[in-house]
């Protein structure tokens, strides 16, 4: 494959040692390498098989790598297609639970919380990060020591007395209550974008104020566009992590009409009454909820795996 | 610091409202605080008054519904008094030693081997190894919960070709936690493997070479070169990844919910316990909270001394 093998034919002994050595390095690394890869793909696969298998043949032929009864059934009653009552009465679905998700709201409250906290954090830590980097004023140091330390603060600390302050606002059950304590700020976010508007060319910033532009000015037109591969990066680490978000959601955002789909699916998995749990909904719902952040990285991918390389060292 | 330069002509003199926006828009110290204010209110608000606030609820006893009731140390005393929560910690401690070795290692590996390919097809490897760590959580929990279902999942029918008989998982009391540390190896070591990767990147391969013609074989290459440089990765990783999984929740929520018989509630369990699942009792639950903060605190300072000392080893080489 892509590994280098040195080509030259030898005629030493040694050399055609060495060679074969490497060759069978090359093949265990391929394999080792095969093997790890199908542990870290099969379960995303199991997810599409099992959403596509209908839900009565799902326990009785657990064994089979493909749909045994392909279907769409699971798809089409988790989007809110089709009405799974109907379904649950009929010949051969004794036993078979099949819950129905209010997958279209909480697809949107999900977007509507990542969004509103990927915006504001994005562009409130990047200004302050522009200010602790560039700008000089009285209390600078000790205002970012402070989010140095807030950095070390695990996030249940803070949790109860958040969940208590945003109970006496009044904003249990509000998209404003499961949005507030990310909209402003983390201390991760003002950090890591402090890294690199400290490594912005300080003779360009001369220039710009030579020709008479103001500090924002500055800010506004030298240095945001110098950082716009930084900001997005962000803003997909971002957007991930605000998706995938589950008991701050959990505590504020129970009631139905802001509920996100990280807590929906965890109630769906806890609705099912007896028996089994509804598994052919659970993956197709599961399925489904995957898309935006796969998407995300699909299109954008290379920078997310730059930026955890750049993360790891700064 | 410097006010602004440019000159208004008397005839054109700017009104108050126009000096406001000049003084905010180019004098250093406004313009800096008008930046830093959202963040600050933000960081005061949901961070710093919370953490006091979370000291100060601890020395009292509250159910949200009441009045709170102060009770000095009386918190502490029931959580020192109470073996869940002993337990809990215990469990925590053990759930840390499952996950972190084993998915060190693995991402070390997994690394290395990254290494061996051209950088177009380990790019495209990176991208997969990466994808669970794309997953929610609870969906990963969901997910692993339906392949390691003790009667039917697919992982038995794995189990069972290869010899091994049907086991419980997340039904017994001891694999239920060694279970959740592997779903999040299988979530976290792709992109644990990454950062190590982009470690790996840093080594000259000049190193290599010089070993090589020293007679030094791969084993030797690796445990004499490549750890030794990958260790401020390495450690940064450890610090990460600790306290990551001190306050693992999520998985555990979803599959075991503490159980079966308390094998599996951590810390973190046992604070949402507090707060959710018996009497509401926030004065218990920000006292946990607090001596897990000391804890985290603790281990982070350790590993960020031992960080700090080997952070030139590369300069000793090179």
């Amino acid at each position: 494959m892509a590994v280098v093998t040195p080509t030259v034919p030898s005629t030493e002994d040694a050399d055609r040692r060495a060679l074969r050595n490497r060759r069978i390095s090359d093949a265990l690394t391929i394999l080792v390498v095969g093997v790890l890869l199908v542990i870290v793909l099969f379960p995303f696969w199991w997810v599409l098989r099992t959403a596509l298998t209908t839900p009565q043949t799902v326990f009785t032929n657990t064994s089979s790598l493909f749909p045994t009864e392909f279907t769409t059934f699971n798809f089409e009653r988790v989007l809110g297609f089709i009405d799974p009552s109907e379904y649950v009465g009929t010949e051969g679905s004794t036993g078979v639970t099949a819950g129905q998700l209010n997958f279209f709201l909480y697809m949107r409250n999900s977007f509507i919380v990542s969004t509103l906290i990927t915006v504001g954090q994005t562009l409130f830590s990047t200004m302050a990060a522009y200010a602790f980097a560039r700008l000089k004023f009285p209390g600078r140091d000790v205002i970012f020591f402070l989010y140095l330390t807030g950095l070390m603060v695990p996030a249940i600390v803070v949790f109860v007395p958040n969940f208590v302050l945003v109970r006496q606002l009044d904003l249990i059950g509000t998209i404003p209550g499961i949005v507030a304590p990310f909209f402003l700020m983390t201390p991760f976010a003002v950090f890591f974008m402090r890294q690199f508007f400290l490594s912005l060319n300080k003779d360009l910033v001369e220039a710009a104020t030579l020709d008479g532009a103001t500090k924002l000015g500055v800010f506004w037109r030298v240095a945001l566009p110098l950082v716009q591969g930084p900001i997005l990066t962000l803003g997909i680490l971002t957007f991930i992590s605000s998706w995938n978000e589950y008991l701050w959601p959990l505590l504020v955002g129970r009631d139905e009409s802001v509920r996100v789909l990280t807590v929906a699916l965890g109630i769906f998995r806890q609705q099912t009454p007896q028996g089994a749990p509804d598994w052919t909904g659970l993956m197709a719902g599961t399925a489904v909820a995957i898309i935006p952040t796969m998407l995300l990285f699909i299109f954008l991918g290379r920078r997310v795996v730059d930026s955890i390389q750049f993360s790891g060292f700064k | 610091m410097t006010a602004s330069s440019t000159s208004h002509s008397v005839l054109d003199q700017p009104s108050l409202f126009q000096r406001l926006i000049r003084l905010l828009t180019d004098h250093e110290t406004f313009l800096a605080y008008v930046l830093i204010l959202p963040s600050v209110i933000g960081f005061t608000i949901f961070l710093a008054v919370p953490a006091v606030r979370a000291l100060f609820i601890s020395f009292y006893e509250w159910n949200l519904l009441t009045p709170a009731e102060y009770v000095g140390f009386g918190n502490y005393e029931y959580l020192f008094g109470d073996s869940r929560f002993w337990g809990s910690l215990g469990t925590t401690v053990a759930y840390v030693l499952w996950n972190i070795p084993l998915q060190t290692v693995l991402a070390v590996l997994i690394a290395v081997l990254l290494d061996r390919f051209s950088v177009a097809l380990s790019s495209i490897l990176r991208g997969l190894v990466i994808l669970p760590w794309l997953m929610p959580n609870v969906i990963v929990a969901l997910l692993w919960l339906w392949i390691l279902d003790p009667s039917i999942g697919i992982m038995n029918v794995v189990l069972n070709t290869v010899g091994i008989q049907d086991q419980p998982f997340f039904g017994s009391p001891d694999q239920a936690l060694p279970s959740i540390a592997m779903v999040n190896i299988w979530r976290h070591v792709g992109y644990t493997a990454i950062l190590v990767y982009a470690g790996l990147k840093t080594i000259p391969k000049s190193l290599y070479e010089a070993a090589a013609i020293d007679g030094a074989n791969a084993t030797r290459q690796f445990f004499g070169i490549t750890l030794p440089l990958l260790r401020p990765v390495l450690v940064f990783v450890l610090v990460t990844s600790v306290i990551g999984s001190f306050q693992v929740f999520d998985t555990i929520a979803v599959t075991t919910g503490g159980g079966p018989v308390g094998s599996t509630r951590t810390i973190i369990y046992y604070i949402y316990e507090q707060v959710f699942e018996r009497r509401i009792n926030m004065g218990r639950a920000t006292a946990a909270s607090v001596v897990l903060f000391i804890i985290l605190v603790g281990v982070t300072l350790l590993q960020m001394r031992y960080l700090r000392s080997n952070q030139s080893d590369l300069a000793d080489y090179s």
